[in-house]
């Protein structure tokens, strides 16, 4: 029975929220919607696991809250030092890559890490090294390149290691 | 509506189109690919942000309908937002490998014998 379940739902969460979703995108909940919903909520997993064999595991969702708000912090800020640069002078801006040494190791955790840094205004995460260990960022204003990899790791990789162990 | 809460939004909204602006005049104004590459794909965040947070408040004060399409809508963004961003980085630092910075692991191969695999050249991006 259970591998059987399994076999129906490979990943419940994944399932729930594709329902979830599959819900709150139509305009009003009918059963029409509702079979739509379940029939995604069904399918969608199938192919996730052929594309991806490790489903993401979290541990703790306890880090989460504060995550978001130091997230949403940091956008409005560095929203408004981008902003500065655009409009000042371009000979003022020094850009310049930076390999960030990885403390991650869970795939899905560095997937929400990268998506973090290229959300947070000045900075875009470029590309992981192939044994997953670095990760290129490339920042639009970068006076301290190891004031930034500290920031970054003490901001978000240390939260993200317990959410993703 | 409350005059107050109706002030609040259009500042708001002021926000959100001058950070829009910022944006666009970014991808004009900035000289390297990198640095185009941070205007669009940041101002933006939060010009889009306070439109979905303006978007919110109206519908529910107004009170027809409460629904939450603009949470999908700020869902998705945030989801797919820095993988485009992170696609075209990669695809501009394939196309110009001569630029690359170099790995400190071992594996990647030295830029100096990239040199001859370049494919873009000097064009700018």
């Amino acid at each position: 029975m259970r591998v059987r379940f399994r076999g129906i739902f490979p990943s419940l969460p994944l399932s729930l929220t594709v329902f979830i979703f599959g819900l709150l995108l139509a305009d009003e909940i009918t059963s029409g919607q509702i079979a739509l919903a379940l029939l995604l909520a069904l399918l969608i997993p199938q192919v996730a696991r052929r594309l991806d064999r490790e489903f993401a595991r979290v541990a703790t969702l306890r880090p989460l809250p504060k995550l978001v708000l130091v997230m949403l912090y940091d956008i409005v800020r560095s929203n408004i030092q981008v902003a500065k640069l655009v409009l000042g002078p371009q000979s003022a801006i020094r850009s310049g890559w930076v390999w960030m040494p990885l403390d991650l190791t869970n795939i899905h955790g560095i997937t929400a890490l990268a998506s973090l840094i290229t959300l947070t205004p000045g900075t875009i995460s470029a590309e992981l090294s192939d044994d997953r260990r670095y990760l290129l960022i490339h920042a639009l204003n970068l006076t301290d390149p190891e004031a930034l990899i500290d920031e970054i790791k003490t901001r978000y990789e240390a939260p993200l290691k317990e959410i993703f162990p | 509506m409350n005059p107050v809460v109706e002030l609040l939004l259009s500042l708001l909204l002021l926000v959100s189109s001058f950070f829009t602006l910022v944006g666009s005049i970014g991808l004009v104004k900035l000289t390297d690919f990198f640095k185009r590459l941070h205007a669009p794909t940041k101002a933006t965040t939060l010009g889009v942000g306070c439109v979905l947070i303006v978007s919110i408040f109206y519908h529910a004060l107004i009170g027809n309908s409460f629904h939450p399409r603009e949470v999908l809508i700020s869902v998705f963004l945030l989801i797919t937002a820095p993988i485009s961003a992170h696609m075209m980085a990669k695809a501009a630092l394939s196309l110009r490998l001569k630029k690359r910075p170099q790995c400190p692991t071992d594996e990647t191969p030295d830029p100096s014998e990239d040199d001859s695999v370049e494919v873009g050249g000097s064009d700018p991006i």
